[in-house]
C-alpha cells in the first residue's frame, strides 16, 4: 500500500522535536544522549494536565509537534497510537498496591492504567471526536500501527496520525522487561499526495528479507534495538533527508515489514 | 465497507462455553452472575466468573503464555469447531495470510498482580519465573491465540478498555482490504483481576447486586470474563442463505473525559451514525440494537440519549449485560456474537435482572427475549478514555 509523509514529531533522548533532530539522523551533526524532558501538555485543562504519566506525555508532544507542522484540521484527524506497553510506572503502582493490606487504588490510577490513556487525553486536549485506536505487538508495535494506520488511510480515505511511544517499566519489572531510552514518533500520513507530502511510502510484508536497517551510530542504534519505537528509527532516519532508499523493519514470524522511501 | 462474512463463530463467558449456552441462557434470561469469591478479592458484588477448574494450565510448548488470560483464550478455542474452521481457512489461504487481531484491556495482569505478592525482601526483585511478555504484556493475547492456531500472518492486538474487541472488527476488516491477509481472525480475551475489580470499585461504579441495566434503581457494573473469536472472510455467492456478515463499524472518540462518557452521549452518536453509514444503511434498517448497557447511572443515561437521537424510539434495544457481566475488553466480541445469534436463531434478547424501567427512558427498551426475526441489527461497545464503536450486522436474504 502507498502512502505519503506530510508532517513528523520526535522526541527522545538527544533528539528534542523532528527539525531538531533531522541533522543528528542523518549523521551530519554527532548524537548525544541526554535525558527526555516531558513536559505536561499545555492544550489539556489544567486538572487533566496534573494527572498525567510520562507516556501521555511522550505521545502527545510528539503527535502535537506532527500536527503544528501541518495544515490538518486537528479535531478531524484520525489516530493511531501504539505502544508496547500501557503507562509502566502506574502499572507498578496498582500492583503494589493490591500487593499491601490496603487495596484502595487510586481512581486516577485506575483510569491511567488502560493502554488508551494517551488517546483519550489526545481526543480531550483538541475536543477531538475522530475515530482512534490503540495498538500493542510487543516488539513489533510500531510495524503493526504503521501498517494499522496505513490501512485505515486507504479504506477511510482520509489523513491518519500514527503516534508510536515507549517507555521503560521501573523496577522491579524493569528488569522482567528491559528496554531504554523515552521514545516517541509520530507520523501524518495521507492517501493522496497532498502539497504538504515530503515523501510516499510503500508498505509490503515479506518472508525472505535478511536484515532489518541499523542506525550506524552505536547509540541510536541502541535505542533501535532496545525500544520498540526505535525501531521506527531507520525510516525516520530515511525520511529526515529523503531518497530512493528501502527500509526493513522487523516484524513478527520472521516477517520483515518493508518500507519503500521516495521523495516527493 | 464491502460486507465480510463471518463464518465461524465461538463464546466462552460464566453462561458456558460455546455458543448453545449462550442461546439457551439469551431465551431464558439465565444470568452466569455469582457472589463475588475471586481469589483474593474481598469486595461486596458479583461476578460472571469462570469457574477456575475450567481453565487447564497452558502447557508443552506454549506453556510460556500460562495465566488466567491465555488459559481462558485457550478454552474459548475449543468452542463450536472453531479450530477446525481456522485450520480450514489455513488450507485455503496459507498460515501468513491470515491476520490475527484481538482486544484486550488487562490481558494476564493478574499474573503481575500475583508476582508482586512474593518479591524478594531484599532485593524487591520479582519471582524468577515470572514471564512478562507470555503473560502481562498487551499482545500476549495475540501471540498466544497466533502460535495456538499454528497462524503466522499480520497480528496486533487492540486495547482500548472496554470498546476493544469491538474495534477488533475494524481493524481486522481494514487489513483485509488493505490486502495485508485474506482473512482474520478477530475477537477478545478479557478475565477477572484484581485492578478492574478494585479500580471499578474505587470509582464507586460497582453493583453491590447483579447489574441491572436501565432499571430505574440501577447502581453500577457486574465485571464478568470472557473469550470470543470470529473469523472473517470476503463474502462469496458460495455463503449459504442466512449467513451472517459485518456490515459496518463506526468508531469515534468522546474528546470529554477519561472515564466519563459524554453526558448527551455525543461521541456514541456519532459511532452508530458512522456505523450505519459505512453499512449503507438508514436508521429505519436496523431492527435490534444491542445495547452497551453497563449499568451505571451516568453511561445507561447518555446512550439512552445517543440512541433516542439516531433511531427514536421505536427500535428494540436492549442490554444483555444482566447475563454475562461486563466483559471489558471481551465485551464488543461478547455482544457481536450474541447479535450474529440473535439473527441466526431468530430473536431479540431481554435484559436478565431489569425488573423496573427507568421512567426517563424513551428508546423502546426490551425487558423479555421476543421471538422475532431480526435481519439487521447493531452493538455497540463504549470505553474509558472515550472511545466508541458500533458494529453493524446482518443476515443474507
Amino acid at each position: 500500500m502507498r502512502l505519503f509523509v506530510e508532517s513528523v514529531g520526535l522526541l527522545g533522548p538527544g533528539l528534542t522535536g523532528w527539525t531538531s533532530s533531522r541533522q543528528v539522523l542523518t549523521g551530519a551533526v554527532p548524537y548525544a544522549p541526554a535525558e527526555v524532558v516531558l513536559a505536561a501538555p499545555e492544550a489539556l485543562p489544567q486538572a487533566e494536565r496534573r494527572r498525567t504519566g510520562k507516556p501521555v506525555r511522550l505521545a502527545l508532544f510528539a503527535g502535537m509537534e506532527a500536527l503544528a507542522a501541518s495544515s490538518r484540521q486537528p479535531e478531524a484527524l484520525a489516530t493511531v497510537f501504539t505502544s508496547s506497553a500501557p503507562d509502566g510506572q502506574v502499572i507498578h503502582e496498582i500492583c503494589t498496591t493490591l500487593a499491601g493490606t490496603d487495596r484502595q487504588v487510586s481512581p486516577t490510577r485506575f483510569h491511567n492504567s488502560v493502554h488508551n490513556a494517551p488517546a483519550g487525553y489526545w481526543s480531550i486536549a483538541l475536543r477531538s471526536q475522530a475515530a482512534s485506536t490503540s495498538l500493542c505487538c510487543f516488539d513489533s508495535s510500531f510495524a503493526a500501527g504503521l501498517l494499522e494506520a496505513g490501512a485505515q488511510c486507504l479504506m477511510q480515505k482520509e489523513a491518519v496520525l500514527l503516534v508510536s511511544y515507549d517507555v521503560p517499566y521501573p523496577e522491579p519489572l524493569l528488569s522482567a522487561r528491559p528496554t531504554v531510552g523515552v521514545l516517541g514518533a509520530a507520523l501524518l500520513l495521507s492517501v493522496e499526495a497532498s502539497p504538504a507530502a515530503f515523501a510516499s511510502i510503500d508498505l509490503r510484508l515479506q518472508t525472505d528479507v535478511p536484515t532489518s536497517s541499523r542506525m550506524q551510530d552505536a547509540g541510536l542504534e541502541a535505542l533501535r534495538a532496545g525500544n520498540p519505537t526505535g525501531r521506527g528509527l531507520p525510516l525516520l532516519q530515511t525520511l529526515a533527508e529523503p531518497s530512493n532508499a528501502l527500509v526493513v523493519i522487523e516484524y513478527l514470524n520472521g516477517t520483515a515489514l518493508c518500507v519503500e522511501v521516495r521523495p516527493c | 465497507m464491502t460486507p465480510l462474512a463471518v463464518t465461524s463463530l465461538t463464546l466462552t463467558s460464566s453462561l458456558g462455553t460455546g455458543l448453545r449456552p449462550h442461546v439457551d441462557a439469551l431465551l431464558n434470561l439465565r444470568s452466569g452472575l455469582t457472589p463475588c469469591n475471586f481469589e483474593t478479592a474481598q469486595l461486596d458484588t458479583w461476578v460472571g466468573q469462570i469457574p477456575d477448574e475450567q481453565l487447564a494450565p497452558v502447557r508443552g510448548r506454549l506453556a510460556s503464555f500460562d495465566c488466567r488470560n491465555n488459559r481462558l483464550a485457550q478454552l474459548g478455542l475449543t468452542g463450536d469447531g472453531f479450530g477446525e474452521a481456522v485450520a480450514g481457512a489455513r488450507a485455503r489461504y496459507g498460515a501468513r495470510r491470515i491476520g490475527v487481531i484481538l482486544g484486550t484491556s488487562t490481558s494476564g495482569i493478574l499474573q503481575t498482580e500475583i508476582a508482586y505478592r512474593f518479591r524478594d525482601p531484599a532485593t524487591g526483585a520479582l519471582p524468577s519465573d515470572f514471564n512478562y511478555a507470555g503473560t502481562q504484556n498487551t499482545f500476549s493475547l495475540g501471540a498466544f491465540v497466533q502460535a495456538q492456531l499454528g497462524l503466522e500472518g499480520p497480528a496486533s492486538v487492540v486495547s482500548t478498555a472496554c470498546s476493544s474487541s469491538a474495534k477488533a472488527f475494524g481493524a481486522g476488516a481494514r487489513m483485509i482490504a488493505a490486502g495485508l491477509c485474506d482473512a482474520a481472525i478477530v475477537g477478545g480475551v478479557d478475565s477477572l483481576c484484581l485492578t478492574t475489580l478494585y479500580g471499578f470499585s474505587s470509582l464507586e461504579l460497582l453493583s453491590r447486586e447483579p447489574c441491572r441495566p436501565f432499571d430505574a434503581e440501577r447502581s453500577g457494573i457486574s465485571i464478568g470474563e470472557g473469550a470470543g473469536f470470529a473469523l472473517l472472510e470476503p463474502a462469496s455467492a458460495n455463503n449459504p442463505k442466512g449467513a451472517i456478515q459485518l456490515l459496518g463499524v463506526g468508531e469515534s472518540s468522546d474528546g470529554y473525559h477519561m472515564s466519563s462518557p459524554h453526558p448527551e452521549g455525543a461521541g456514541a452518536r456519532l459511532a452508530m451514525e458512522r456505523a450505519l453509514t459505512a453499512a449503507g444503511l438508514a436508521p429505519g434498517d436496523i431492527d435490534y440494537i444491542n445495547l452497551h448497557g453497563t449499568g451505571t447511572r451516568s453511561n445507561d443515561s447518555a446512550e439512552e440519549k445517543a440512541v433516542f437521537s439516531v433511531f427514536g424510539g421505536s427500535t428494540p434495544c436492549s442490554s444483555t449485560k444482566g447475563m454475562t457481566g461486563h466483559l471489558l475488553g471481551a465485551a464488543g466480541i461478547a455482544e457481536a456474537i450474541i447479535c450474529a445469534l440473535a439473527l441466526d436463531e431468530q430473536f431479540m434478547p431481554g435484559s436478565a435482572n431489569t425488573r423496573a424501567l427507568d421512567p426517563g427512558l424513551r428508546i423502546r427498551y426490551l425487558r423479555d427475549t421476543v421471538r422475532q426475526p431480526p435481519l439487521h441489527v447493531v452493538s455497540n461497545s463504549f470505553g474509558f478514555g472515550g472511545s466508541n464503536c458500533t458494529l453493524v450486522l446482518g443476515r443474507t436474504q
